[in-house]
C-alpha cells in the first residue's frame, strides 16, 4: 500500500510522548487560515511510499524510539485513512506506540461504511492528538471553511473506545483567543473522559514564507505572532472551565 | 586498619595500591533527587565574584592578566598563592598568585617565548639561552630526529596538530591515589617497583629506572607542595576536605609541570562520595560545608590556566585545559555509580554559574536511576555545559574505572595511558590521490609521486584504489612522526608526577585521529553515484570539481554512504596498525575534531563533495553542514553507524538543538505532561 508523503521527520519532540518518528503526509481538506503547512494541501507532489519502506525506515533507527514512536501528521492523515491504518498496523505488529495527529474533519458521525474504516484505524491507534480548531460552529467555518461538528463527534467516538486523547488548540489574536471560546472548549473536553494532555499553541506566523514560496496569499497578513504568556492564560482558562464542569458532573452524579 | 581508614569496608586496597577496590567496597549508589542540595555559602559568593572581577580584568587585559617569565614552573617553584586566605577551603595556585600563567619551556622553549612575546612580555633572556644552548626541549629533539617528508607533510597540512612543540597531555594521573594512601605509602610502592626490576640493562630498563626515579622525586615533592601550604600529605586524608585537598594537589603539581594538550582530572565524584558519607555519618561535617568544599574545588580546576599563543588558541577554539572530570556509570556488578557527590559536582553549575571547565561529563547509561537523569536534563537545559559519553559501550573495553582525557579518549584510572597523536586529514589526502601526491594548495609534491587520476570524469574503482594507497603512505608517515615525538617527550618533557600515579605497567594507548570523514564520505558517494569531473588549473593540478546530479549523503541514515564511511575508518585503522609503535602503544584512532574542523578546512581545496576550498570541514564524525536533511535521529544514526572498535578513542557528533525543539518548554520537558486533573484546586 501506497501513500503519498510530504516528509518524515526523525526527531520527533513535540509530536506525542518521548522521541517520535514523524511522517508528514500530503493532502487536507481543511484550509485553516493560520496553518504553516500549506505545503502539504494538496495530495499532490511529495514522495510516494510504501509501508515497508517506512517501516524499514523506523526499523534502522528503532533503538531511538523505545520511549516513543510513529506519529502521523500532515496534512490530514484520515485524507489516506487506509494507508494510515496499514501503517499502523505494522507498527502494533512489532508493538510500537502509535499516535495520530488529526483534525477529525473525514469523520461522519452517520455514516456507517466510514465508521467501519474508522473502527478499524482505532483498532491500531494508541493516541489522538485532536486538533480543534474552533470550539463555536459558525467561527469554525470562517476559519477552516470546514463545519465542526463530525470533529466534535469524533471527539466523542474515539472517546468511547476508550483511546488517550491529547486535545491541540492554536490561540490567534482575535480568532480562538476569546475567553468565551476558551471556556467552552474547557466545557467540551469535560465531556470526554480520556483527555490525557491539553497544548494550548500560541500562533506563530513563521508558516507565512511558505505562502510566498507557493503563491498563496496569506490570510492572516500582518497577524504578529502571539506571545508565549497568552497562551499559558489561555490554557488556564480552558482548564479551569474543564474543571468547574467536572465538578458539576460529579456533584450531580452524587445528588 | 590505619587510623585514617575507620569505618571503611576492608578489602585488598588495603594491601596495595588499588583505588578501585576501594570505591567498590565503600561507595553507597545514591538513587534519591536532588533536593539535598544546597547553596553557596557566603564565602562562596564572596570569592567567586572575587574571580568575576578578576576574569573581567584578564579580558580587558587582553586575554592575560599576568605572565610569569622569570621563573621556571615546577611543583614547588612557587611560594603559596591564595584569592583570599580565611575564606578558601581547598587551596592552591599553579603560581603565587591567581591568573598568574607559570613559565613551561619544556615542552619546547620557543613556543614559551612565543606565549609571552604574544601577550606582550618577555622571558628572561638567561632563561631562553640556557634552553637553548645548554638543555634541550622536547620541541628541539623532535625536529632533529624528523624526516624531511614529515616535515612536508606538516607545513602543507596533511597532517595537523601534532603535540611536537608543546605538551601532549591525555595522561590522567590517579590523583585519588594521593588522598587515599598519602604520598609516604606512595613512595613506598615506588621504590619497591625501582627495586624490583630487570637488573640486566637494556636501554628500556635503564629508561624504566630512570623514570621510577623521577616518579620518587616528584612524589617528594608533592609533598613539599602540601607543606608550603601548610599541609602535611604524607599520610593519609582523614575527612572529606581533606580528601579533595589532597587530591586537588597531586592534580596541582601536574599543571604546574605540565602544559598539556588536555589535563584531565579522571572520575573523582564516587571517590570523594565514600568520604563525604563516613563525614555526614560522623557529624564531622554539614551538608552546607561539603558543598562548600566542592564549590571551591571546582573554582580552583576553573582557573587553571597556561600561557598559549593565539596560533594554538584557534586551532582549538579558545583556551581550553581540558580539565574532564568523568561522573556517573555504571559498575560492572551492576550497580550505578551515582552517588550524591554526583549531583554535588554537578550543582557547581548552578552554585557558581555556568562555566566550560571543569568539563563535567556524565558516563551515561540507560542503567543510571532516573532521579539523575532527570538531574542532568535539567542542568544541561540550565548550564548547556554537561557533556555525555557512551558508558555502556566504554565500559565493555574500559571497565568501570575508567575516565575521559580530554573530550572522548577514555582510559583506566591509574592503568591505562595516552600518547595523544593529533590529526590526519582524510580529505587532503583524496586530493592527493587525484593529483599524484601534488599539494593542491602549494602546488608542491608532499605525497608520493603515485600516478594521478586521467580522464574527464573520476572513476569510483580508480579513485579508491589510489587513495588506499595515499591512505597507507599517510598512515605510515603519520605514525612514524608519533614515534618520534613520543621518543622525544618522554625524554625531555616528562610527565613525571602523572606517572607516579599510575601502575608499574602501564597500558599505552597509541592514539590516531581523522579529520574531514564526512567530506570524505560525500566526495566518494559523488563520484560513485552521480558524475564528478574535475577541474585542473594550467598546471594540470586539479584544483575543483563540477558535480552532475545528485548522490547520498552522509547524516540522512542511509547506508550507500554510511557505509563507504564506516569502511573508510576501518581501512585507515588498519593501514595504522600496520605500523610499528612506540613502547607498545596500541594504535587506536579517534573522529573527534571538535574545533579544529575549522582550520583543517582553511587549509584543504575544493572536494568532489562540492565543498570549496577553505570551507570549514563538519566537526568530529559529523554530517556536513545543513546535508542532513531527515532530522536529527537520522543523522545520528549514520554517525552510530561508525565502527567504535575501530575507533576506541572516540567519535565524537556535536548537536546543537534549540530548548524549544526538545518540548513545549523547560517545566513540560523534565516534568510530566500529563494535565493536571486534580478537581480540588
Amino acid at each position: 500500500m501506497v501513500g503519498h508523503i510530504h516528509s518524515i521527520e526523525s526527531c520527533g519532540t513535540v509530536d506525542g510522548p518521548g522521541l517520535r518518528f514523524v511522517v508528514f503526509v500530503k493532502g487536507c481538506p481543511m484550509r485553516c487560515q493560520y496553518c504553516h503547512n500549506p505545503d502539504t494541501w494538496e495530495m499532490t507532489g511529495g514522495t510516494d511510499m510504501t509501508v515497508d519502506e517506512i517501516m524499514d525506515q523506523f526499523n534502522h533507527k528503532k533503538d531511538f524510539y523505545k520511549n516513543g514512536g510513529i506519529t502521523v501528521t500532515g496534512g490530514e492523515p484520515l485524507m489516506q485513512i487506509e494507508f494510515v491504518t496499514e501503517l499502523f498496523r505494522a507498527a502494533k505488529a512489532q508493538g510500537v506506540h502509535t499516535c495520530l495527529d488529526t483534525s477529525g474533519i473525514t469523520f461522519k458521525k452517520d455514516k456507517e461504511a466510514v465508521i467501519e474504516k474508522f473502527d478499524r484505524l482505532m483498532e491500531v491507534t494508541d493516541l489522538v492528538m485532536l486538533d480543534i480548531k474552533h470550539i463555536d460552529p459558525e467561527e469554525h467555518i470562517k476559519l477552516t471553511r470546514q463545519k465542526n461538528d463530525d470533529i466534535l463527534a469524533f471527539a466523542h467516538y474515539i472517546d468511547e473506545k476508550g483511546i488517550e486523547i491529547w486535545i491541540r488548540h492554536v490561540v490567534v489574536e482575535g480568532i480562538t483567543l476569546k475567553e468565551e471560546y476558551l471556556k467552552r472548549l474547557g466545557q467540551f473536553m469535560a465531556t470526554l473522559h480520556h483527555v490525557k494532555a491539553l497544548d494550548v499553541l500560541p500562533y506563530h506566523n513563521m508558516g507565512e514564507v511558505k505562502y510566498e514560496n507557493l503563491g498563496i496569499e496569506y490570510p492572516l497578513k500582518g497577524m504578529k505572532s502571539l506571545d508565549k504568556s497568552k497562551a499559558v492564560w489561555a490554557r488556564g482558562i480552558i482548564l479551569e472551565a474543564y474543571r468547574e464542569e467536572k465538578k458539576k458532573q460529579s456533584l450531580e452524579k452524587n445528588s | 586498619m590505619r587510623s585514617e581508614w575507620a569505618g571503611f569496608n576492608k578489602g585488598v586496597w588495603e594491601k596495595e595500591i588499588n583505588v578501585r577496590d576501594f570505591i567498590q567496597k565503600n561507595y553507597t549508589p545514591y538513587d534519591g533527587d536532588d533536593s539535598f542540595l544546597v547553596g553557596p555559602t557566603q564565602r562562596t559568593k564572596d570569592l567567586w565574584d572575587q574571580v568575576l572581577e578578576l576574569s573581567k580584568k584578564e579580558r580587558e587585559a587582553g586575554g592575560v592578566l599576568d605572565m610569569d617569565t622569570k621563573i621556571i614552573s615546577t611543583i614547588t617553584s612557587h611560594g603559596p598563592g591564595y584569592l583570599n586566605k580565611d575564606k578558601e577551603t581547598i587551596v592552591g595556585f599553579q603560581t603565587d598568585k591567581p591568573f598568574k600563567r607559570s613559565l613551561q619551556p619544556y615542552g619546547g622553549i620557543r613556543m614559551a617565548v612565543k606565549a609571552c612575546e604574544d601577550n606582550g612580555y618577555t622571558v628572561d633572556p638567561e632563561i631562553v639561552e640556557f634552553f637553548t644552548t645548554h638543555r634541550k626541549t622536547h620541541n628541539a629533539g623532535v625536529f632533529d630526529a624528523y624526516t624531511p617528508e614529515m616535515r612536508a607533510c606538516r607545513s602543507s597540512h596533511v597532517i595537523t596538530g601534532l603535540p611536537d612543540a608543546y605538551g601532549r597531555g591525555r595522561i590522567i594521573g590517579d590523583y585519588r591515589r594521593v588522598a587515599l594512601y598519602g604520598v609516604d605509602r606512595l613512595i613506598e610502592d615506588k621504590t619497591e617497583q625501582k627495586n624490583s626490576t630487570r637488573t640486566i640493562m637494556y636501554s628500556d630498563v635503564i629508561r624504566e629506572r630512570e623514570e621510577l626515579s623521577e616518579q620518587i622525586r616528584a612524589l617528594q615533592e608533592l609533598k613539599k607542595l602540601g607543606e608550603i601550604y601548610g599541609y602535611d600529605i604524607s599520610k593519609p586524608a582523614t575527612n572529606v576536605k581533606e580528601a579533595i585537598q589532597w587530591m586537588y594537589f597531586g592534580y596541582l603539581a601536574a599543571v604546574k609541570e605540565q602544559n598539556g594538550a588536555a589535563m584531565s582530572l579522571g572520575r573523582t565524584s564516587t571517590f570523594i562520595d565514600v568520604y563525604a558519607e563516613r563525614d555526614l555519618a560522623n557529624g564531622t561535617f554539614t551538608e552546607e560545608e561539603i558543598q562548600e568544599f566542592v564549590d571551591h574545588f571546582i573554582m580552583k580546576l576553573r582557573l587553571v590556566k597556561f600561557a598559549r599563543t593565539p596560533e594554538y588558541n584557534a586551532l582549538f577554539s579558545g583556551d581550553p585545559q581540558w580539565v574532564t572530570e568523568s561522573i556517573g556509570g555504571v559498575g560492572i556488578d551492576g550497580r550505578h555509580m551515582v552517588t550524591k557527590m554526583s549531583y554535588r559536582y554537578l550543582h557547581t553549575l548552578s552554585n557558581l554559574g555556568t562555566a566550560p571547565e571543569p568539563n563535567l561529563t556524565v558516563l551515561w547509561s540507560t542503567r543510571l536511576p532516573e532521579s539523575f537523569k532527570r538531574f542532568c536534563a535539567k542542568t544541561s537545559i540550565q548550564s548547556s555545559s554537561v557533556q555525555y559519553e557512551n558508558d555502556d559501550l566504554m565500559r565493555v573495553t574500559h571497565g568501570d574505572d575508567y575516565a575521559i582525557a580530554c573530550c572522548v579518549s577514555s582510559m583506566r584510572v591509574g592503568k591505562e595511558m595516552q600518547f595523544f597523536g593529533a590529526r590526519a586529514n582524510l580529505a587532503k589526502c583524496l586530493l592527493y590521490a587525484l593529483n599524484g601526491g601534488v599539494d593542491e594548495i602549494s602546488k608542491k609534491q608532499v605525497g608520493p609521486k603515485y600516478r594521478p587520476v586521467e580522464g574527464e570524469y573520476l572513476d569510483f574503482d580508480d579513485v579508491m584504489d589510489k587513495y588506499k594507497d595515499m591512505m597507507q603512505w599517510l598512515a605510515r608517515v603519520y605514525v612514524n612522526a608519533l614515534n618520534i615525538i613520543h621518543y622525544m617527550h618522554d625524554k625531555y618533557c616528562y610527565e613525571r608526577i602523572q606517572m607516579a600515579l599510575h601502575d608499574k605497567k602501564v597500558t599505552r594507548w597509541f592514539a590516531t585521529g581523522v579529520a574531514g570523514l564526512s567530506v570524505v564520505a560525500d566526495s566518494l558517494s559523488a563520484i560513485k553515484y552521480a558524475k564528478v569531473k574535475p577541474i585542473r588549473d594550467e598546471d594540470g593540478v586539479i584544483v575543483d570539481f563540477e558535480v552532475e546530479g545528485d548522490f547520498p549523503k552522509y547524516g540522512n541514515d542511509d547506508d550507500r554512504v554510511d557505509e563507504i564511511a564506516a569502511d573508510l575508518v576501518k581501512t585507515f585503522m588498519s593501514y595504522v596498525k600496520g605500523n610499528h609503535t612506540y613502547r607498545g602503544g596500541i594504535p587506536t584512532t579517534s573522529i573527534l575534531t571538535i574545533t579544529s574542523n575549522v582550520v583543517y578546512g582553511k587549509n584543504t581545496g575544493s572536494t568532489p563533495d562540492g565543498r570549496k576550498k577553505g570551507e570549514a570541514f563538519a566537526p568530529g564524525a559529523n554530517p556536513m553542514h545543513k546535508r542532513d536533511t531527515h532530522g536529527a535521529v537520522a543523522s545520528l544514526a549514520s554517525v552510530a553507524k561508525l565502527p567504535f572498535s575501530e575507533a576506541q578513542d572516540g567519535i565524537s557528533n556535536t548537536f546543537s538543538i534549540i530548548p524549544d525543539a526538545l518540548g513545549k518548554e523547560s517545566q513540560v520537558f523534565v516534568g510530566d505532561i500529563d494535565i493536571d486533573l486534580d478537581l480540588n484546586k
